[in-house]
C-alpha cells in the first residue's frame, strides 16, 4: 500500500479549511503542494513530505562532514548542502595553536558535527562541542537522499534497531544523508542493501517488516 | 573528473581489497552486468546504448563524404570523439573536450583502427577525391566508472549495425558498413596492491594507476594505455593482459548475440 | 509541391489536432539528482537536474535567489547531417529561453546563492526538440525535488497548407508556413515561453495558440503519470 503522492501544483485544500505546512504554498485562497512528496495531515496542518531533494540545513542538525580545507583558524567542511560550512578552532574538541589546524583534521578526513548557526546569507557554522561529535577514524560512509533519513532511522529508531540487530553494525545517521557504518564482518553488504532498499521504498507502508525479513533471510 | 574523495572511503576500499573483496561484492575479475541495445537512434547511421552497471553510454555513427588523407587516397577515414556532458555527472562541466575525454576517445580510436575493424579500403567513392568519413561519437549519459570499456563496447556495437547512407547522397542503395571483427577493451585499476577489473566510480576515485588493453578476436594486442600517476610492475602488466584475454572472450560473445 | 494535408489528414496520418506518440519515464539516471527520458514522435531526449548546489565562481551568485541554468545540447548523431559537438547560436538561444521558462515556476528565493543546473541532451531529433526538452526538464525538476508552483509543459502548433495544426513533424516544420512553440504552467495557462516564426493572421494565431495550449495540457497529464509511475513501483 502506498500513501498519497502529490506533485508540484497539486491542489490540497481551501486556505480557510486547513493551515499550510511544510512543502506547500498558498495561491488565491488555496493550498497547493510545492514538491513531489507524500501528503500528510497533522492536526490542522497539511504538509508535503518530500520524496527527493537537496539537504536543507537546520540549526541543531547532526551531520557527517568531509573536510575540504584546513585553514589557519578554521576548517571548511562539505556537509552535502548547497552552502559551505565552517568549523572554527574554538568549536573543535582540541586546543589548537594558530596555523596548526591540519595536524588535527586535514582535507579528506571526516567528522560528526552539529550545526550551530546559520546566518541570513546561509553561511553555516558548525560545532563539535556536543555529543556525539567526533572525528571519524574508520568504518565506511554511504550517502542517501537526505529526505529518506527519517525512514532509515524509523519511529523511535525502530528501523535502525532492526538493521543493527541483524548485521551487528554500528550505525550513525547524519541528517545530511550521510551514514557511517562500522561492521564486524561482511554483513556490511546486507546493511548497505537494506539502507538502499529503504531509500527506494521510503514512501510505502510495511517497510520495517520487509527489511527485517530481508535481513533475517540474508544473515539468519 | 572527481570531487572530494574521503580518506575514510579510501582506507575502507584498501582494507576490503586486502581480503580480496570489493565494495559491491564483486570478485577482482568480475564485470558488472553488461547490456547492449542496438539501433536506438534513427538519425544515426548506426547506434548502440551500452550499460556496464550504472554507467550508461550512447554511441552514434554518422557517415559523410569528404577527402581522403593524402597518403592514403584509396581509403575512407574514421574519427572518434567522446563527450562528457554535464548530464552524466555532477563533476562534468560544459565546454570543449577535457584531456580525460580526449584520452578516452583516442584510446578507443586506436583499438578500432589498429584492429582494422572498419574496412576503410571499401569506403572509397572516387579514388583520391571522395571517400566516406566515419564519425564515431560517444556520448556518456551516466558516469559510474569505466568509460573506456563502456565507450569501446558501444562504439563496436554501433559500428556492427551501421549502414552506408548511399541513398541520401544519390549513390545507390544503402549498404551495411563493411566491418571485420571488433576489438574488445578491458580496463583495470590498481589501488594499494590490488588490481581489479571494471572499476566503478568509488574505485576510480581511489585508483593510483589504470591500464586498458584492446584485444582482437585472436587475443592479440591492438592497443594499450597506462593512465594516472601511479605505476605497474612489468609482471602486473603481463598479468593484466592475460586476465583481459579471458574477459574479452566473454564480452565478445555478448557482441555476437 | 506535394500536399502536406489531404482531406484533413496529414502526411503521417494524423488529424490537425492530434499529437505524435509520447512516452515519458522519470528517474532514469543514477548520478543525477533528478532525470527524465522522453520520446516525442521521433525525438529522444534525456534531461538531468543537479541542484540546488553552490553557485561558483562566487561572483555569479545571486544573494536573493537560486540561478536557473538550463543547457540544451544536441548530440552529434542526433540529426541527419552530423552536428559538430559544442554549442551553436541556436542551442544557446534555446538554452536561454528554456532557463527563463523554467525559472518562472521555481521557488528560487528558497535557495539563495545556489544554482539549479538543468541539462537537456537531444539524442535523436525530429522537430519540436525545444518543446520536448522543456517538457522533459520539468519532469526532471520535479523528480529532483525542486519546489515549483506547477509543472511546466511545452507544445508547438503551426500552419501547414493554410491549415492550423498541432505538433509539427520535421517536414511540416520545414515546408509549412508558421511554427509557434509555447510553454505554459498548466494550472493557470500562464505563458512561460512563446516564440513564433512564419506568417499568421491574428485569427490564425488565436486558433494556433488555443490548439497549442490544449495539446500542452494533454502532455501535462503524461508528465504527471510518469512521475506517479515511478513511485507506484514497489518490490
Amino acid at each position: 500500500m502506498i500513501r498519497q503522492i502529490v506533485l508540484p501544483g497539486t491542489f490540497l485544500a481551501e486556505a480557510g479549511s486547513k493551515k499550510a505546512g511544510k512543502g506547500t504554498f498558498i495561491e488565491n485562497d488555496a493550498i497547493y503542494s510545492a514538491r513531489l512528496g507524500i501528503l500528510e495531515e497533522r492536526g490542522d496542518y497539511i504538509n508535503v513530505i518530500p520524496l527527493s531533494g537537496a539537504y536543507e540545513p537546520s540549526i541543531g542538525d547532526t551531520v557527517i562532514g568531509i573536510v575540504e580545507e584546513a585553514m589557519r583558524n578554521a576548517w571548511l567542511i562539505d556537509i552535502n548542502a548547497p552552502y559551505p560550512a565552517l568549523l572554527g578552532v574554538e568549536e573543535s574538541p582540541w586546543k589548537i595553536n594558530y596555523g596548526e589546524t591540519a595536524k588535527y583534521l586535514k582535507a579528506g578526513e571526516m567528522v560528526i558535527a552539529v550545526i550551530a548557526r546559520i546566518d541570513e546569507a546561509r553561511n553555516i557554522e558548525l560545532t563539535m562541542k556536543s555529543k556525539p561529535c567526533r572525528k571519524i577514524e574508520d568504518g565506511f560512509i554511504i550517502e542517501i537522499q537526505p529526505t529518506k533519513v527519517p525512514r532509515v532511522i524509523g519511529k523511535n529508531a525502530s528501523m535502525l534497531s532492526v538493521i543493527k540487530k541483524y548485521t551487528g553494525c554500528w550505525i550513525f545517521v547524519g541528517q545530511n544523508g550521510r551514514i557511517w557504518l562500522k561492521c564486524p564482518d561482511e554483513r556490511l553488504g546486507s546493511a548497505i542493501e537494506a539502507i538502499r532498499k529503504i531509500e527506494s521504498e521510503a514512501h510505502t507502508v510495511g517497510l520495517t517488516q520487509r527489511i527485517e525479513k530481508m535481513l533475517r533471510d540474508r544473515n539468519g | 573528473m572527481f570531487g572530494k574523495i574521503s580518506a575514510v572511503k579510501k582506507d575502507y576500499l584498501l582494507g576490503l581489497a586486502k581480503e580480496g573483496k570489493r565494495v559491491d561484492g564483486r570478485g577482482f575479475d568480475e564485470y558488472r552486468e553488461i547490456t547492449i541495445e542496438r539501433n536506438v537512434i534513427k538519425n544515426a547511421e548506426g547506434s548502440a546504448k551500452v550499460k556496464i552497471g550504472n554507467t550508461m553510454v550512447m554511441a552514434g555513427i554518422k557517415l559523410e563524404i569528404g577527402e581522403p588523407y593524402p597518403d592514403s587516397p584509396e581509403e575512407g577515414t574514421m574519427t572518434t570523439s567522446v563527450e562528457l556532458p554535464p548530464l552524466a555527472s555532477p563533476e562534468f562541466e560544459p565546454g570543449p573536450p577535457t584531456p580525460d575525454a580526449i584520452e578516452i576517445a583516442r584510446v578507443i580510436d586506436r583499438g578500432i583502427r589498429e584492429s582494422e575493424y572498419i574496412h576503410l579500403d571499401k569506403l572509397v567513392v572516387e579514388p583520391g577525391e571522395k571517400v566516406w568519413i566515419v564519425f564515431i561519437d560517444i556520448h556518456v549519459l551516466d558516469y559510474d566508472g569505466n568509460l573506456f570499456d563502456a565507450g569501446s563496447l558501444a562504439a563496436s556495437a554501433a559500428l556492427q549495425n551501421a549502414i552506408i547512407p548511399n541513398e541520401r547522397h544519390e549513390l545507390g542503395d544503402n549498404a551495411p558498413l563493411p566491418v571485420g571483427k571488433p576489438p574488445i577493451s578491458c580496463t583495470f585499476v590498481k589501488f594499494g596492491d590490488s588490481i581489479v577489473v571494471d572499476p566503478n566510480l568509488d574505485e576510480e576515485q581511489v585508483a593510483e594507476a589504470r591500464f586498458t588493453v584492446a584485444l582482437d578476436e585472436k587475443g592479440d594486442i591492438r592497443a594499450m594505455q597506462k593512465g594516472l600517476a601511479g605505476s605497474f610492475t612489468l609482471d602486473e602488466i603481463k598479468n593484466n593482459i592475460n586476465r583481459a584475454r579471458i574477459h574479452a572472450k566473454n564480452i565478445r560473445k555478448l557482441l555476437e548475440e | 509541391m506535394d500536399e502536406l494535408i489531404k482531406n484533413g489528414i496529414r502526411v503521417d496520418g494524423r488529424k490537425p489536432d492530434e499529437l505524435r506518440r509520447i512516452k515519458i519515464e522519470a528517474g532514469v539516471l543514477y548520478r543525477a539528482d533528478g532525470s527524465c527520458y522522453l520520446e516525442w514522435g521521433g525525438n529522444k531526449i534525456l534531461a538531468a537536474v543537479y541542484g540546488p548546489r553552490e553557485a561558483l565562481p562566487r561572483h555569479i551568485q545571486d544573494p536573493t535567489k537560486a540561478l536557473v541554468n538550463a543547457r540544451y545540447n544536441m548530440a552529434s548523431f542526433s540529426v541527419q547531417e552530423r552536428k559538430r559537438p559544442g554549442p551553436d547560436r541556436r542551442s544557446t538561444e534555446i538554452s536561454k529561453v528554456t532557463s527563463e521558462a523554467l525559472e518562472a515556476v521555481i521557488f528560487t528565493e528558497l535557495f539563495p546563492r545556489t544554482t539549479i543546473d538543468i541539462n537537456i541532451e537531444v539524442l535523436d531529433a525530429e522537430a519540436g526538440t525545444r518543446c520536448a526538452g522543456i517538457t522533459a526538464a520539468a519532469v526532471a525538476l520535479a523528480d529532483a525535488g525542486i519546489p515549483m508552483r506547477d509543472i511546466p509543459v511545452a507544445c508547438a502548433a503551426g500552419k501547414v497548407d493554410g491549415v492550423v495544426v498541432l505538433d509539427l513533424t520535421r517536414e511540416e516544420d520545414q515546408e509549412g508556413e508558421a511554427d509557434l512553440p509555447i510553454a505554459i504552467a498548466p494550472r493557470s495557462e500562464e505563458i512561460l515561453l512563446l516564440q513564433m516564426d512564419g506568417h499568421l493572421t491574428y485569427k490564425e494565431f488565436e486558433e494556433a495558440i488555443e490548439l497549442a495550449i490544449k495539446g500542452a495540457k494533454q502532455v501535462s497529464k503524461l508528465q504527471k503519470e510518469a512521475l506517479m509511475r515511478k513511485y507506484k513501483k514497489v518490490e
